[in-house]
């Protein structure tokens, strides 16, 4: 995936497993992406498809054991994240990569005052006294727009909605200027107007700050607002990447055509009626030999239940990002069809 | 024309959190649902939308107000007797296939149970009527005798559709059916209950805080906030023509599958959040939020009142002083 970018972070062949009482769980297979300084990734995908799973590989925050890192590589700039010391790795979270979650709560301690938190982070990180923190945190919560950040940092998390704790959140990851912030579902649990105010305080941030965000999502349109680049996953693997157009307007993957065609669209000029993709996905404890979505693939062909497709090279954006999906239909020799967008369409 | 289903008048539910303080989770909401149509709910957490619906069914007290069901008044309080008589009527699907299906009972006896309380069916009809439920929601009848951690969760969803169904109600309170299943499972319970609607001549009230999903399977779209309507009317007209400065606000809160669009997309002030609902006063609900607020919009609570839409010319419902 080294294409010429200027990528801060870099991801290659990622496999984890789970050891669980059912047998061995294949949750993430051969995951590789690329990360470009100062812009988003998406990686969209539905539960259970390993995007959770990929992040927490390179944040070293997969339990281990059951967890397991099989094989792979995650370089943040010269540094390898994987197999790296639980010292090392803490000078790294927080310093040079910050990280929210979908659920605020479970990373904020419910009996410590919410400036008091940040300023252990300003402590440790950034090596502040505690005076020194307490006017930083103010600042921090002024910079994701919290009104009264100065009388909001003495009171407590149960004092604040969710809305409000996702704003600290971002707050406590901004707190070391990190290269990268990974937000995993930030705004899942949120109602749509919340939802709407944090991903554009993740925008001015991006914008000031010149942060680049991997953003985990399974909602196509919270997608097509954030991302430069979007990765689809489907049952651990990365089946479709490219520019956010390419992934939208001239998707190579079926995988990829079923979600959009699966979720409502408001366009007026679009008569639309939802197609809903049957089945569910594999039983990633026996992952399938060949193509991952073949049993739900509208256009699947005998060989896909054998054989695993590549990653395809279709285009490049103007910009110069790759688009790639991992579909047979995708080789030269497959049958042509107007049902994905043909690499062969594109080069003739 | 349309016949008149369900009317609800001044309908409130309050909960009292101790002497001095209640929650108005329901203030007033008049609406009348017609026969065969979706009437699709929309609202943030805390708007009222699901206690509106579990108390249209009797599940909550009314604290105030009339529902009526074919002219016909509903009791305030339900007794069993109540229960009884009106859940062959009006069913319930409910959000959480997790929890709201009984985890020591099989998908057949949760399907089963209405059936067997409502009618005197001996049990091979029963077993028969359920298979023939189990296929109509898309399973297959042998997995009656499963339990429903062995399901899916579009499949645990379809057997609380089957549940709901096998009463042949003509009345179903639709609470977020959709919101705890994934992108591509969610299209086949829509689909599912369109068709549903169609083949059984069912009315809906589909109660969601997904605009686009609400506007795609609803006939007519209501707004709620803060327990109360804000605006009400055919459900393209309200997304695309919105009048009540909430609900625009919804719209260009709502992420379209677009870059394009996105792009495109005009910024618009989206601050605050909703309210507590706790001893609500005068005035209008929004006014603390609306970036079109007035003086008159702190002091007097705006009415529902018709507004014509000059697009299309059909009336909508409206709750906001802009249009007095």
């Amino acid at each position: 995936m080294t294409d010429g970018h200027d990528h801060v972070l870099t991801v290659e062949h990622l496999e984890v497993e789970f050891d669980t009482y059912g047998g061995t769980v294949h949750a993430v297979r051969d995951v590789s992406f690329g990360l470009r300084r100062g812009r988003t990734l998406a990686i969209v995908g539905e539960s259970g498809c390993g995007k959770s799973v990929t992040v927490q590989a390179l944040m070293g925050l997969i339990p281990m054991p059951p967890g397991r890192v099989t094989r792979g590589s995650a370089k943040l700039g010269d540094t390898e994240l994987l197999g790296l010391p639980e010292r090392e790795l803490n000078r790294i979270r927080g310093n040079r990569i910050g990280m929210i979650f979908q659920d605020p709560m479970s990373s904020l301690n419910p009996t410590m005052r919410i400036g008091d938190q940040i300023v252990e982070t300003l402590r440790v990180h950034r090596g502040m006294s505690i005076r020194e923190g307490l006017r930083e945190a103010v600042t921090l919560l002024d910079r994701v727009r919290i009104p009264e950040a100065s009388q909001r940092a003495r009171q407590y998390p149960f004092e604040f909605s969710g809305g409000m704790l996702q704003r600290v959140m971002i707050a406590v990851a901004l707190a070391c200027s990190p290269e990268v912030l990974i937000a995993d579902e930030p705004t899942t649990a949120l109602d749509v107007t919340i939802q709407a105010q944090i991903l554009e305080i993740m925008q001015a941030l991006q914008r000031e700050e010149g942060m680049s965000i991997i953003l985990i999502t399974h909602d196509l349109g919270v997608v097509a607002r954030m991302a430069d680049d979007v990765a689809v996953m489907y049952a651990g693997q990365i089946v479709e990447t490219g520019s956010v157009d390419d992934i939208f307007h001239r998707g190579g993957h079926p995988y990829t055509i079923g979600l959009r065609r699966a979720t409502p669209s408001n366009d007026p000029e679009r008569k639309q009626t939802l197609e809903p993709i049957e089945g569910s996905p594999p039983d990633l404890f026996h992952p399938p030999v060949g193509c991952g979505y073949f049993a739900r693939c509208p256009h699947a062909m005998r060989l896909c239940e054998t054989n695993m497709p590549e990653a395809f090279e279709l285009a490049r954006s103007p910009e110069g990002v790759l688009h790639s999906a991992r579909c047979w239909l995708q080789h030269a020799a497959a049958p042509r069809t107007a049902a994905v967008n043909q690499r062969r369409s594109v080069s003739s | 024309m349309s016949e008149l289903l369900l009317e609800t008048r001044g309908l409130k539910r309050y909960f009292r959190l101790d002497r001095r303080r209640q929650v108005h989770a329901v203030d007033g909401v008049s609406l009348a649902i017609q026969a065969n149509e979706i009437l699709g709910l929309v609202g943030e957490s805390g708007s009222g939308k699901s206690t509106f619906g579990k108390t249209v069914l009797g599940l909550h007290d009314k604290t105030e107000g009339e529902v009526r069901y074919r002219g016909e008044l509903l009791p305030s309080r339900y007794r069993s007797a109540d229960f009884q008589r009106w859940s062959r009527t009006m069913q319930m699907i409910f959000q959480d296939p997790y929890s709201s299906l009984n985890p020591r009972m099989t998908a057949g006896e949760i399907i089963a149970e209405g059936l067997s309380l409502h009618s005197d069916l001996s049990a091979a009809a029963v077993r028969e009527e359920v298979a023939r439920w189990l296929v109509q929601v898309g399973l297959s009848p042998d997995h009656a005798s499963r339990y429903p951690h062995e399901f899916s969760g579009g499949q645990r969803q379809r057997i609380g559709i089957a549940r709901a169904m096998i009463v042949k109600p003509e009345f179903v309170v639709c609470d977020e059916p959709i919101s705890a299943l994934d992108v591509s499972v969610q299209a086949q319970v829509i689909n599912l209950l369109s068709e549903l609607k169609t083949s059984f001549g069912l009315t809906l009230l589909f109660i969601a805080h997904d605009l686009s999903m609400v506007r795609y399977v609803s006939d007519r779209m209501a707004v709620m906030y803060l327990g109360a309507l804000a605006e009400l009317g055919p459900a393209d007209d309200v997304f695309y023509r919105a009048m009540h400065p909430y609900t625009r606000m919804l719209v260009a809160s709502n992420p379209e599958p677009d870059p394009d669009v996105e792009r495109r997309r005009a910024p618009e002030p989206i601050d605050g959040e909703i309210p507590s609902p706790v001893n609500v006063g005068a005035g209008c609900r929004f006014a603390g939020r609306c970036p079109e607020v007035m003086a008159r919009c702190r002091e007097v609570t705006p009415e529902l009142i018709p507004v014509k839409d000059h697009s299309s010319g059909a009336i909508r419902q409206v709750a906001c002083h802009l249009y007095d």
